[in-house]
């Protein structure tokens, strides 16, 4: 079982969001970057399968300058290669991304390729299933319970709706999932093997088109009226303590 | 080309969902501003009746097959770009559910058309949409324009009232032939949650726990406070992919809607998905050391203290 998975770096949203000058976009200069949590998920997967069923896990991701850390802990987690695809200076939109893992798909044997479910900096919608149209490969995705078939034909995965209704689906091989949640929490790599790596890991390189585009064009980005509705209760833990008991008293929400 | 407003309706067992009330209802008001029909466009097996249930639509185009009995996403993305090549609407909206996330990708790729995702407003102007989208998990809005002025948005549950959708009457139905599907996909059970646990969408006060909470053990200080409070706990999804609590009790949209008198969010950062879920409690009381979560903006009250220091001291005042 050949599987590639393709793994993004996003904002930390534990930290503030800030938006440019042109005010279309964020302030990425000083902006920390974390791995994409489902990409995580999705790696773990592929780790998952690869030792059920053999075969080896490729990992990759565009080359915006700072994918050397993502793949470094991929290859510290078990994956067997990394390969750094095109040349960006930035992440760009979903549709220009899923032109260039098309591109160097085609040079790496993929008989499952595995996604996060999505990104939270999409605008322009989610990667896997544009791959799959541009490979014409079939495409689920909010996927779990991935279980790979007699022979490696096809895959039974589970696909999750609301109200925690969930579809089983067959999919032939090869295809693109989107993955929503691994089998185990995903596994942890040291950051000493991490850095070790960054020094002395061989990482592949595809050339890729950089171009192409979402078709959106950003009028406006800016920070939501978060707060807006919420009356702000202030002081220390005992004085919220005493206006919640007040405020659910007042309501009728307290027993006796 | 039209300046059709084009509504994919999602429906199980029979009865569509508040999604489709909520998209047909604006898709309504916008075709009145670009000179189009609001349309319905169904999939399914035997669904001419559901017409009944989409009044507020102008015509209900269907897709109907018994190979489409069950959600089947490469079949509804081939009949969906099929109709989108054939009306060429000025919008087409698709819930962002899970099936209409896929679906309205696919359906991007394979028209050209491009897709604004996370859809939180929707107007038209100047004969054109602009779509406003809520995304970093709910941290910033972006307002986008399609470059030719057409587009597909997927559209977050809750946005608009269903109310506006919920029109009386039954629109023409017109069957769309089945295209050839895409047979790579298939359908083979569908899986209902196991009943058992506490029904979180009965409890009328609900201590909600996020990914802020830390620790596992920390959960038994926010069970001593649900039983003070005589409510439950519920939570949102990282807790549950942890195994901390049973996939019965999520919040959210890939768990189950609730609408309790009292919503206490305790170290939930508020993402869309989450909000889905519980934006209609009654009073909501959010409580995240982040002051710009976006969880705030729905809550009716807020503070910014550790979770872990309020527990304790609001179980105190309740038990003593
Ligand atoms: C298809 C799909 C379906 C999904 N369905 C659901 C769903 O049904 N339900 C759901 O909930 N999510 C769902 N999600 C996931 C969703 O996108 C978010 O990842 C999730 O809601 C985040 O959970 P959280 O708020 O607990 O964690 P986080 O976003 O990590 O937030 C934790 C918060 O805790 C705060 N915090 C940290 N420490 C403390 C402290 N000591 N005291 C107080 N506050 C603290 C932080 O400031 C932060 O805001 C879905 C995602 C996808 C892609
Ligand atoms: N620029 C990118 N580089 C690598 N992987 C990506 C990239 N964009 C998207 N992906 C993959 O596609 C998934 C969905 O992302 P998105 O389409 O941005 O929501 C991510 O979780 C990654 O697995």
């Amino acid at each position: 079982m050949e599987l590639a998975v393709l793994l993004k770096q996003v904002p930390d949203l534990a930290e503030e969001l800030e938006i440019d000058a042109s005010g279309t976009d964020l302030e990425r200069e000083w902006m920390t970057l974390v791995t994409n949590e489902f990409d995580d998920y999705a790696l773990e997967e592929a780790l998952q399968l690869r030792d059920e069923a053999g075969g080896s896990v490729t990992c990759l991701a565009l080359d915006t300058g700072s994918a050397d850390e993502l793949l470094a802990t991929c290859l510290a987690k078990g994956a067997d290669r990394a390969i750094k695809v095109g040349s960006f200076e930035r992440q760009p939109d979903s549709h220009t991304a899923a032109r260039a893992f098309a591109t160097a798909l085609g040079r790496v044997p993929h008989d499952l390729v595995l996604t996060g479910v999505q990104a939270i900096d999409d605008l322009d919608g989610q990667v896997g299933p544009l791959v799959a149209a541009e490979l014409d490969l079939p495409h689920v995705s909010v996927v779990t319970h991935i279980a790979i078939g007699p022979g490696g034909r096809a895959a039974t995965v589970n696909q999750e709706y609301a109200g925690g209704v969930v579809a089983e689906l067959e999919v032939d091989l090869p295809a693109v999932l989107g993955v929503q949640t691994s089998r185990v929490t995903p596994r942890y790599a040291p950051v000493s093997r991490v850095r070790q790596l960054m020094k002395t890991a061989e990482m592949g390189h595809v050339e890729a088109p950089t171009d192409g585009g979402s078709g959106l064009v950003v009028e406006a980005m800016a920070l939501p009226q978060t707060g807006a509705g919420a009356e702000m209760l202030g002081g220390g833990a005992d004085a919220v303590a005493d206006r919640l008991v007040a405020i659910l008293r007042e309501r009728g929400l307290l027993k006796a | 080309m039209s300046n059709d407003i084009l509504v994919l309706v999602e429906h199980r067992d029979g009865v569509v969902a508040e999604s489709a009330h909520e998209l047909l209802g604006r898709a309504r008001q916008l075709a009145g501003s670009s000179g189009g029909e609001a349309v319905a466009v169904v999939f399914g097996s035997g669904i001419d009746a559901l017409a009944g249930q989409l009044g507020a639509a102008s015509r209900v185009l269907t897709v109907d097959d018994p190979s489409l009995a069950q959600p089947t996403p490469a079949a509804y993305q081939a009949a969906l770009v099929a109709i989108l090549r054939e009306r060429q609407p000025l919008l087409a909206l698709v819930p962002n559910s899970g099936i209409g996330m896929d679906v309205a990708a696919g359906a991007s790729a394979a028209t050209g058309l491009p897709l604004a995702a996370y859809a939180t407003a929707v107007e038209v102007d100047g004969g054109a949409p602009r779509v406003t989208c809520r995304i970093y998990g709910g941290k910033i809005d972006a307002t986008v324009r399609f470059r030719d002025g057409r587009g597909i948005a997927t559209v977050v549950t809750g946005a608009f009232p269903a109310a506006a959708g919920q029109v009386a009457g039954s629109p023409p139905v017109e069957r769309v032939a089945l295209p050839a599907a895409d047979s790579r996909v298939r359908f083979v059970a569908l899986h209902r949650p196991e009943a058992g646990d506490v029904d979180i969408t009965r409890e009328a006060i609900l201590v909600s726990v996020g990914r802020g909470i830390g620790e596992q053990e920390n959960l038994e200080i926010v069970g001593e406070l649900a039983g003070a409070l005589g409510g439950a706990v519920s939570s949102s999804r990282p807790i549950v992919d942890s195994g901390w609590l049973p996939r019965t009790r999520q919040v959210g949209k890939s768990g189950l809607r609730v609408k309790p008198k009292l919503y206490l969010a305790l170290g939930i950062s508020g993402a869309p998905e989450h909000l889905e879920g519980m934006r209609d409690a009654e009073l909501i009381v959010a409580v995240n050391t982040d002051p710009r979560a976006p969880i705030f903006g729905v809550a009716h009250y807020g503070a910014t203290v550790d979770l872990l220091d309020l527990v304790p001291a609001l179980t105190r005042r309740l038990a003593g």
